[in-house]
């Protein structure tokens, strides 16, 4: 377990926590269809993992393991130094993972502020009594996590639109009242399904910045799917490679990108 | 002007998640209670209490029920009129074997009853979504029926098959059987209806009620984010079955008095509870009294109009009367499809401007 231990510097001087999360020899099957095939790989304590390859390669499947919407067909999965046993997703949302989707799923009938506080649901346990009658524990809950949520809020800089039912909101400011209740949470591991899926130059840059933000203040995980390579090997630690459900490549931005193997997965490469 | 919110500040979170965060419409929620309590146990007379005020009272109470299951957990049922029949006969029967118990927790122990019976046959919708639920509950309504119909024990075997309220008092004053005053059934009616209004919109705007909608709005991430959807729809359930239960028993033992269980709580009382929320506003507690009062008053409205402003005769006017409602609801479904609270809403933004709209 020394490695685990072990505390790594990056680069530009970040510094890498140990092990929080290790999947050790995943493999995903759908009927006669394997979509994960024998991965491996860990997740460290406050750096930024991404995770890519082409379409259909297996990162959604992926982070879906990792979430517990899927569970792996063989392999395990380890999480704060044990192994996880098959789980419901609302049970690993309460273990500290939480996430957001890449086709935004916000509630649409409810305001920002709603949204934010859902993520707090799992932290909110008064009494239905309590509740009925609005005094004692649930209006005290009420109030210190209404605190949280808006301090979140504050930080992605969404004051403005918090009475704003979601429905209302342009397709940016929805992809960051998602990132929103993601954090509200306050999660060990946060996962990111494209962030910056279908969205301009500028938003991009703004949501990146959030990512780095997060990360650098709370010292958040974050595990992320995204395509863009620009923003992937800017924004990460280290990179994960899938093609065709199977890990092509790990490491630094810079090993991945001078790796014969994600090249050609990427470039193509001639058969002869 | 009418309608001012300027100079209206919330400076803690508990100001600005109560109730009526604006301070007019605090001081007429305050007004209309007032009114409610003090003014119209004075002036209420037979014709208004049985014809408008208690059915509207009770309605109002299973509207809000079917609600919160239909309105914020998304969970659509058609059991209404079955779960009514529930608090009913608990209700009964708990009147008949503890004659000495007052008849309020009676029929706040009959809401428990029907909470109970509510789970049980709310466990399906943990598998089926939508219209296979709606069947489902269709389902619990004719069982309840049958099994109230079919065993005499329900009924305590009485002869017609029918169950009567006997005499029962609060503080002294009758409040069921035939010798009732009009206000003191009004009164009793009202306090289980503000009750229930007020429980009903603590539980929504709190934890529960955004558990609630996020299953509703999207169950799967509402499971992502920590959401045990088990517990979510079953209390849901609960809840609504809960005040179901409790209108079912006021409309028994208050209101009608004597019931037959076919009757009193066929599958029209689902419908009717349906139509009122629908076009009420779901996910409302406003829309459920609203949608309360159209149901109740429109068909008053109309006979009053139709045989007494017009002299028609009352065959005639009970058939048109039946017309009227159903077209008045199509249009104002086209016009407004999420019911009188959304309208509402729009007036009072305009409220809110006018009389400077820019």
């Amino acid at each position: 377990m020394s490695e685990m231990a072990a505390e790594q510097i990056t680069a530009d001087g970040r510094r890498i926590g140990p092990v929080v999360m290790e999947m050790k020899n995943i493999t995903l099957r759908f009927g006669g269809v394997v979509a994960i095939q024998d991965i491996s790989f860990d997740i460290r304590e406050g750096e930024i993992r991404a995770i890519i390859g082409p379409n259909g390669a297996g990162k959604s499947s992926m982070l879906n393991v990792i979430s517990g919407f899927y569970v792996p067909s063989e392999g395990e999965v380890w999480y704060k130094g044990a192994r996880r046993p098959a789980m419901k997703p609302y049970m690993v949302a309460r273990q500290g993972i939480a996430r957001t989707f890449q086709n935004i799923a916000l509630f649409e009938g409810m305001s920002v502020l709603d949204n934010v506080m859902t993520g707090r649901l799992t932290r909110m346990n008064s009494s239905m009594w309590s509740q009925a009658l609005w005094k004692g524990r649930a209006e005290a809950e009420e109030v210190a996590n209404r605190e949280i949520a808006e301090k979140v809020i504050d930080f992605l800089e969404i004051q403005h639109i918090r009475k704003t039912p979601v429905a209302r909101l342009p397709y940016g400011l929805k992809k960051r009242v998602e990132l929103a209740r993601a954090l509200a949470a306050e999660p060990t591991i946060l996962l990111l399904d494209e962030p910056m899926a279908g969205m301009n130059v500028e938003e991009k840059e703004d949501m990146s910045r959030f990512i780095l933000d997060v990360n650098d203040e709370f010292g958040t995980t974050i595990a992320l799917i995204e395509h863009d390579m620009g923003v992937v090997m800017d924004l990460s630690d280290r990179v994960v490679v899938m093609d065709y459900g199977k890990k092509i490549g790990d490491g630094t931005p810079d090993e991945v990108r001078n790796n014969q193997a994600v090249i050609d997965a990427y470039l193509g490469v001639a058969h002869d | 002007m009418i309608y001012r919110e300027a100079g209206d500040f919330s400076t803690t979170y508990q100001q600005d998640s109560q109730t009526f965060p604006i301070r007019f419409d605090r001081y007429r929620y305050y007004a209309i209670l007032a009114v409610a309590f003090l003014l119209v146990p004075f002036f209420i007379n037979d014709y208004w209490a049985n014809a408008i005020l208690l059915p509207f009272l009770i309605y109002a109470i299973a509207a809000i029920g079917l609600n919160i299951l239909v309105g914020y957990c998304g969970q659509v049922s058609l059991g209404t009129g079955g779960f009514m029949a529930v608090g009913a006969y608990a209700c009964y029967k708990l009147m008949t074997s503890f004659p000495d118990v007052n008849i309020f927790f009676h029929v706040i122990l009959a809401g428990f009853v029907t909470a109970g019976v509510g789970v049980i046959f709310g466990l399906p919708s943990l598998r089926i979504k939508g219209f296979y639920l709606a069947v489902a509950t269709l389902a619990a309504q004719f069982f309840l029926v049958w099994m109230f119909n079919k065993f005499g024990w329900f009924y305590n075997y009485s002869a017609s098959g029918q169950i009567n309220a006997p005499e029962r008092s609060v503080f002294g004053i009758v409040v069921t059987g035939p010798n009732t005053h009009a206000w003191a059934t009004y009164l009793f009616c009202l306090v289980f209806c503000v009750g229930a209004a007020l429980i009903a919109r603590n539980l929504t705007r709190g934890t529960m009620g955004r558990t609630w909608m996020a299953i509703r709005d999207m169950d799967i991430a509402a499971e992502i984010i920590g959401v045990n959807p088990l517990k979510a729809k079953m209390t849901a359930f609960a809840v609504s079955s809960f005040f179901v239960g409790v209108a079912g028993a006021l409309f028994f033992s208050v209101y009608l008095g004597a019931v037959e269980v076919t009757e009193a709580f066929g599958i029209q009382k689902s419908f009717i509870v349906l139509f009122m929320i629908i076009i009420g506003g779901m996910g409302s507690i406003f829309g459920s009294f609203a949608g309360a009062a159209f149901i109740v008053l429109l068909p008053v409205f109309l006979k009053n109009v139709l045989v007494g402003g017009f002299g028609w005769a009352t065959d005639v006017a009970a058939h048109l009367e039946l017309m009227i409602l159903g077209g008045l609801i199509i249009t104002f479904l086209i016009l407004e499809p999420h019911g009188l609270a959304a309208f509402w809403k729009t007036i009072k933004e305009k409220l809110r401007l006018w009389p400077f709209p820019h």
